[in-house]
């Protein structure tokens, strides 16, 4: 077929081919029809504001509409589940602190969890070590929440909610920071105890943040709740529906916005949450509002917790009595920091050749843990963290899996975004509260 | 976790790169001597004395205890190749690990998600483990089934020897699609059927899998005040 002008085109089984001799280009793409051919693929990210670290999504839109997403991950992988099989089960913790870097504390728990369990000597934790595990965990998911709020509310246009969330978090990172020295990256939790008791000034901090932070909650509330920019962003925004979340595995807040109350604190306690009172918010909507209220929510019952943790606090043992796993450390403030007390040294190097060999050997060494394998879980700011440990009766782990809530939830996104616009990609993976450092590990 | 003295196996003739210390201890029969080559309780410490347990794994008898014998009664009721693809039943620190044949897991996850008296919905984690030298079927796949009508946990474990490989259960639990990526990036194995087996951790042109035990950590040797320290996979290492 031969139309007026300079080009020649014909149909084949490929399409329309055209000889282009020269001529006027208009002449040309007027044939082409032109919605069918303003497909383009996007990448956003790795390196983006609104995407939580280094997560890239390859996205194919039609203007402004979502076809298709891919999400890539791996940029942030970092070995820590190999580089735990050459160190001791002790050292563990200081690797694997640093996974979920926003919620460290449910790290570290799950990890001495299961290596208590692999012992067997769960029962054996002592009753103070346990409710400031609690108690931590707990502060621990506030300030978790209080990113997510600040950074979300960042990406939808509410840049005072960062500022103000991030403010909060930094009172939280402050108890942290009195009590083991550090704001992020604690490793505070060690299996058999803990590393270091609460010190009274942590506890004076406390109670103030439970006087404090409710008022603030308020404030939040205020501020987003009834704003209709906010209200336009977030309702009816990547919906996905409970069936949809049992399938990808979806845990956590965005199981609960959809309806279901699973929450492994109540369906499966551990670390004695069966003996304290809360409840478990959920919401109807299945989006991303009912993520936020959620979340909102579960700050308030863990104000409640910690609370309860604190009036059943008592002074006593933070270290299992056992003392061929208990840490031999008897720490004391010095002049040049925190380090082993003068007593303690005084002991091992002068009195008690025995009590020098069992520090020496417990440090270099190691305690050995039988063999066999666990799976303990847990429920962290963002779902289920599944720990499954393995050992082979020597000093260092065989094995260890983290469960990630963020690598497993972020399988979501093609199911919250395409279809949907552009800006609410943004609205539904910040939904999802992804890290990439629990993602990628 | 394997524990019967694999009858055709052991440890392989040359130890891999990085595994020499790591291998499990327990089958085959541990090839090392104590800390100095003592014999019996040499240890003044008392610290080296703690016993190894030989691990309960081997096999269960029943009764098994707790939840563990319905959700076997179940399973073997509504799975009629049940004798066929069950290898042996574990319970160890409160947890019932199910050993299914590879090319019978999706069976066995279907009925388990399924059948009214399992109904596992969610599939919490799939994951593997390496038993290099310990095991000819060396790579052990786990998948932590979570029933949150029962609330019940519940281990399968597939064991695939370097070459062979399982079927994907992504057709089942479609959660279990990152992860059963997850374990091809890191320890090659290959599930037949998932629609995207792709590397998605670790750059697409990385060669070798990470988590293998003959993988090396690599590492460099670090000079701290004159001293030299050396990488982390060639220190001392108490056994």
């Amino acid at each position: 077929m031969t139309t007026s002008g300079y080009a020649t085109e014909r149909e084949t089984t490929e399409g329309r081919v055209f000889t282009v001799t020269g001529g006027d280009w208009d002449s040309i793409t007027a044939g082409i029809d032109p919605l069918s051919n303003e497909k383009i693929v996007v990448n956003m990210g790795p390196q983006h504001p609104s995407t939580h670290g280094v997560l890239r999504l390859v996205l194919e839109l039609e203007g402004e509409t979502v076809t298709a997403v891919r999400p890539v991950i791996g940029y942030l992988h970092t070995g820590i589940e190999k580089n735990l099989e050459y160190r001791n089960w002790t050292q563990g913790v200081t690797f694997v602190t640093r996974m979920d870097y926003l919620a460290n504390m449910f790290n570290e728990v799950g990890y001495c969890l299961a290596v208590e369990k692999l012992l067997g000597v769960t029962d054996q934790i002592t009753e103070r070590a346990t409710t400031i595990r609690v108690m931590f965990m707990e502060l621990q998911r506030i300030a978790s929440h209080l990113v997510w709020l600040g950074t979300t509310g960042l990406e939808l246009g509410a840049i005072s909610m960062m500022l103000y969330g991030f403010r909060e978090r930094e009172y939280i990172l402050d108890i942290f920071e009195e009590t083991s020295g550090l704001r992020m990256n604690n490793g505070y939790i060690r299996p058999g105890g803990l590393s270091q008791d609460l010190p009274g000034s942590a506890v004076r901090k406390i109670r103030e943040f439970l006087t404090y932070m409710p008022k603030k909650l308020k404030e939040y509330e205020a501020m987003l709740s009834g704003q209709v920019i906010w209200q336009e962003r977030t309702q009816g925004v990547a919906v996905l529906d409970v069936t949809g979340c049992l399938s990808l595995g979806i845990t956590g807040p965005v199981l609960r916005s959809a309806g279901l109350a699973w929450d492994l604190r109540k369906t499966m306690p551990y670390c004695g949450y069966e003996t304290y009172e809360f409840d478990v918010p959920t919401a109807q909507t299945a989006d991303v509002w009912g993520r936020y209220q959620v979340r909102i929510a579960e700050i308030r019952e863990s104000l409640k917790i910690i609370e309860q943790a604190l009036d059943r606090l008592r002074p006593g043992p933070i270290w299992i009595s056992d003392k061929k796993i208990a840490w031999p450390a008897q720490l004391a403030l010095g002049v040049d920091g925190l380090g082993n007390s003068l007593e303690h040294v005084a002991k091992i190097m002068g009195q008690s050749m025995e009590a020098l060999i069992h520090h020496f050997k417990l440090v270099t060494e190691g305690f050995r843990v039988p063999p066999g394998q666990v799976y303990v879980s847990l429920e962290h700011p963002r779902g289920e963290l599944g720990v499954h440990a393995v050992s082979d009766g020597g000093t260092h782990p065989y094995r260890v899996h983290y469960r990630d809530p963020s690598f497993v939830n972020l399988q979501a996104i093609p199911a919250l975004a395409e279809g949907a616009l552009l800006a609410d990609v943004i609205a539904g993976g910040a939904s999802l509260d992804p890290v990439m450092g629990g993602c990628d590990r | 976790m394997t524990t019967n003295p694999p009858s055709d196996g052991g440890v392989p003739a040359t130890q891999p790169v990085g595994a020499d210390f790591d291998a499990p201890a327990q089958i085959p029969p541990s090839p090392y001597k104590g800390m100095f080559g003592v014999k019996g309780t040499g240890d003044v410490s008392g610290f080296g004395g703690l016993a190894r347990r030989t691990p309960a794994e081997a096999e269960t008898p029943r009764p098994f205890g707790g939840y563990f014998d319905e959700v076997y009664d179940a399973l073997e009721e509504a799975y009629a190749g049940f004798s066929d693809a069950i290898e042996r039943v574990v319970v160890d620190r409160g947890e019932l690990t199910l050993h299914v044949k590879p090319e019978r897991i999706a069976e066995v996850c279907q009925t388990m998600r399924d059948d009214e008296s399992l109904r596992f919905e969610l599939c919490s984690s799939v994951d593997g483990v390496d038993y290099l030298g310990s095991d000819p079927r060396r790579f052990h796949i786990s998948y932590q089934l979570t029933s949150m009508t029962y609330r019940r946990r519940v281990r399968l474990e597939a064991a695939v020897a370097e070459d062979q490989s399982l079927p994907s259960v992504t057709g089942i639990y479609a959660t279990a699609d990152w992860q059963e990526r997850e374990a091809y990036d890191m320890f090659g194995v290959v599930f037949t059927g998932h629609p995207n087996l792709t590397r998605i951790l670790m750059p697409d042109d990385w060669e070798g899998f990470p988590q293998r035990k003959d993988y090396p950590l690599g590492g460099v040797p670090v000079e701290y005040k004159g001293a030299e320290i050396p990488p982390p996979d060639q220190r001392r290492v108490y056994q």
